[in-house]
């Protein structure tokens, strides 16, 4: 199916790969902003897992290994936040933004023996017969493991956070702190994991734009991702389906605008790389404004410290 | 009732600088519904927090149900048998009814189940409530049905309230205190803190009463009078305020058909609110806590302004003046929250006297500040309203709630307004001080000023107002002179129970 020199199907596959690196940063953001945290350090992360994962893999060969490696350096900068603003009550925005520049330095020293090194490829998921399917195939079944573990993940953040008591007790945390604790609530411990788990997936997201998307090591190589999945939660009321929606977006102009310069459209190139950005937080403030409640449903206790002063 | 269900002996718990409670021992037996009296900083809140569990304490020994009892944790004291319904909700606004009672659960049943026991229990107490509302959309008096069947889900044996009826109207109170006895009857001891002497006579069988973190005294409350309990807890003499020798003048003040939309997400919106003011009036307005208090506050002291001809002082027009432009033309404004609103926290007294007193008071000079006229300025609201601080260049956050009250309200007095409008100006200050305040206002208007006060404290404005009208979810009710009106009247007026016209007979 080709309209107007672009491959629909082509499109709707690189999409979904497109989009993941910034699907699975939104989704452990969400986490963490629900239990009461804004931590603006999803860029560092990002690109701290990036080259953890890029390490790892080339160093044991093994792609599934360095997708573990980037999301425990993910993790462990995210731990490093959550001990600066959980324990010692520093500004979570301060150190949200130390923690993006902090991590694009160390991962540019870190990376500098993998510039030019080719890491192991990450192989599609065998389905057999079912990727024959014309036009579906290609679609559903052609992608690697990453990319149906961020779409489950999406659904069990969701289910967790819908269903499950420890969801009920993370979003209790992040809607009034001082009752979550005058009930018997840790809140310091549900926030330190909510923030690991949204740095592993942070992680996990830089990883596989340096394993998969590019796939090689550069510096600053995730090139605001994490500023956009910042923006998709929030212009996502903090919903797991909208983040999904958001980052499909996102992913889905950037690969329509490579394609557009690929069929060679007379549109300067700028405007097409600025479109995913631009595009994508238009139509997510157009969402929020069309759902008014929208802006409203900010965890009501996000960004503020919490101290225990009994 | 008989036994005892829970014993505390020698209980102290030292904070730096403050000794909370020290030595503190008392006896609730089953099926009591016990009081704890005490003025602010008394230790009550304290004493409580170590039975739940949320404080250790650092000596003394509790027994409960016959066993040694040392909850580390208020989940501890949950699983033997305490449950407490808190001053200040711990409610979360963006959860359901249901979510918020699993959530003061240690083992809830799944939620298809748990708010069918929820509908059971309400109805088996007479508090009606929604399992699938969201909490913020809930009145006070709901959301405190909320804490309590949270409570009662778990069959306790003893259930702690701290002041729980600060924020009810009088049917709700009514309400409130059929379930406790309901409660009581069925061998459930109650703990019961309040400032409202009243209610601990009509309620309680016993109480112990709390000063300076001792245990000072214990008796049976119905076998005192009010003022009696009220010298006990002061611990001396009890003045009454004066509100003679005032003379009523010309309408000076006048709102007409004020309306406003709401300026926060749950809060209400004022609806063609009206009202008149002589000289020398003091008007009172009454209403549970968010119903349109601080939006009506913030309307008439300038803070956000209303359409043309709504707002008017001597005749003319100042609906779209700031807070300033009034201030110059005599209306001043005290908001409830102390600190942040009413007070800069981390700037000193001086300071803080310093950016509402410019305007009346010589504080500049030639455009400069005139620091030492600001320091003076301080000091004499220091002095005349008997604000316990070190001096004015302590930080407003360093004092205490009741005494940062004084100060605000004695920094606005002592400006000599001819309109002041405060909302909850005793509002956690001890009974000693709120006298003293409530004089200072009586005495501003037997010099010709008009004052509104909005409190939530119906005795308070039966004490001081001429006039008292009922807000009610934004909209004001016609004003009745407050001589000859009854509790019950001033019930209705304020809208009575919220939807629960049935249960309150």
């Amino acid at each position: 199916m080709i309209l107007g020199g672009i491959d629909i199907v082509t499109l709707i596959a690189t999409l979904m790969a497109a989009s993941t690196p910034v699907l699975l940063a939104a989704t452990g953001e969400l986490v963490a902003e629900k239990s009461g945290v804004l931590n603006l350090g999803v860029e560092g992360m990002m690109i701290i897992g990036a080259v953890a994962g890029f390490a790892t893999a080339v160093g044991t060969g093994s792609p599934v290994l360095g997708f573990l490696g980037g999301a425990i350096a993910g993790a462990l900068l995210a731990t490093l936040f959550a001990v600066l603003t959980q324990v010692f009550l520093s500004n979570q925005t301060a150190t949200g933004l130390a923690l993006t520049m902090f991590g694009l330095g160390l991962s540019a020293l870190f990376g500098k023996g993998f510039e030019g090194v080719r890491p192991p490829a990450t192989g599609k998921v065998p389905f057999g017969p079912l990727s024959e399917i014309p036009g579906l195939g290609r679609i559903l079944f052609s992608h690697d493991w990453v990319v149906y573990l961020s779409l489950a993940l999406v659904v069990a953040v969701w289910a967790f956070l819908r269903f499950t008591r420890a969801g009920l007790i993370l979003r209790a945390v992040g809607e009034n702190a001082e009752a979550a604790h005058a009930l018997g609530y840790r809140v310091i411990a549900v926030r330190l994991m909510a923030l690991a788990f949204g740095g592993a997936l942070a992680g996990m997201g830089g990883a596989y734009l340096s394993l998969v998307r590019v796939p090689q090591w550069t510096e600053g190589m995730t090139a605001g991702a994490g500023w956009i999945a910042l923006a998709i939660v929030v212009f996502a009321s903090w919903r797991a389906g909208r983040v999904l929606i958001g980052a499909y977006l996102f992913g889905g102009i950037t690969a329509l605008q490579l394609q557009l310069q690929a069929a060679g459209y007379a549109i300067p190139v700028h405007l097409l790389s600025m479109a995913p950005y631009v595009l994508t937080i238009v139509v997510l403030v157009v969402l929020s404004a069309i759902h008014r409640r929208g802006v409203q449903a900010a965890p009501a206790a996000l960004g503020r410290s919490f101290h225990a002063s009994t | 009732m008989g036994t005892t269900l829970l014993k505390i002996e020698g209980l102290t718990k030292a904070y730096p600088g403050v000794v909370a409670n020290d030595g503190v021992g008392f006896e609730v037996g089953r099926g009591e519904v016990h009081a704890l009296l005490g003025e602010n900083g008394a230790g009550k809140s304290t004493l409580v927090k170590m039975i739940y569990g949320l404080v250790k304490p650092d000596s003394g020994t509790m027994t409960f149900n016959g066993a040694p009892y040392t909850p580390a944790e208020p989940r501890a004291a949950r699983l033997s048998g305490v449950a407490m319904v808190f001053q200040h909700f711990s409610l979360f606004e963006a959860l359901n009814v249901a979510e918020n009672v699993a959530l003061g659960m240690e083992n809830p049943p799944p939620m298809r189940d748990l708010a069918r026991r929820i509908r059971e229990i309400s109805a088996a107490y007479g508090l009606p409530l929604d399992p699938e509302r969201l909490v913020g959309d809930l009145s006070a008096g709901e959301r405190q049905r909320v804490e309590i069947i949270r409570c009662l889900l778990q069959d306790p044996k003893l259930l702690i309230m701290d002041e729980p009826t600060s924020v009810l109207t009088p049917q709700e109170v009514d309400i409130l205190f059929h379930t406790l006895r309901k409660l009581s009857s069925e061998g459930t001891a109650i703990l019961y803190i309040s400032h409202k002497l009243e209610e601990i006579r009509s309620l309680c069988d016993g109480a112990t009463i709390l000063r300076g973190g001792k245990v000072v005294g214990s008796c049976v409350p119905r076998e005192k009078t009010a003022r009696e309990l009220a010298e006990m807890m002061v611990g001396g003499e009890f003045t009454t305020t004066d509100r003679s020798g005032r003379a009523l003048g010309a309408t000076i003040f006048e709102v007409k058909a004020l309306s406003l939309p709401s300026m926060s997400q749950f809060g209400p919106s004022l609806r063609e609110v009206s009202l008149s003011l002589r000289a020398g009036e003091v008007l009172g307005i009454g209403g549970v806590a968010g119903n349109g208090q601080e939006e009506l506050l913030a309307t008439l002291s300038g803070e956000v302004p209303s359409a043309p001809g709504t707002v008017k002082l001597h005749g003319q027009d100042i609906s779209d003046l700031g807070p300033n432009d009034r201030r110059r033309l005599g209306l001043q404004g005290a908001p409830e929250e102390r600190l942040g609103h009413a007070a800069v926290p981390n700037m000193s007294l001086t300071d803080n006297a310093l950016l509402t007193g410019t305007v009346r008071r010589p504080l500049t000079r030639k455009g400069f500040l005139d620091m030492t006229a600001a320091r003076l300025f301080a000091e004499e609201i220091i002095q005349a309203f008997d604000v316990r601080t070190p001096g004015p260049h302590v930080a407003a956050r360093a004092l205490s709630g009741g005494n940062l009250q004084k100060f605000v309200i004695g920094r606005e007095v002592l400006q000599a307004p001819e309109v002041l409008i405060v909302n909850q100006p005793t509002w956690g200050v001890d009974a000693a001080a709120a006298a003293a305040i409530r004089q200072a206002l009586l005495d501003l208007a037997a010099k010709g000023a008009a004052v509104i006060v909005i409190s939530q404290d119906l005795d308070e404005l039966m004490e001081i107002a001429d006039r008292f009208c009922a807000l009610n979810e934004g909209r004001l009710s016609a004003p009745r002179p407050t001589e000859g009106l009854t509790i019950d009247e001033i019930g209705l007026m304020l809208g009575g129970a919220h939807g629960m016209a049935e249960a309150a007979q």
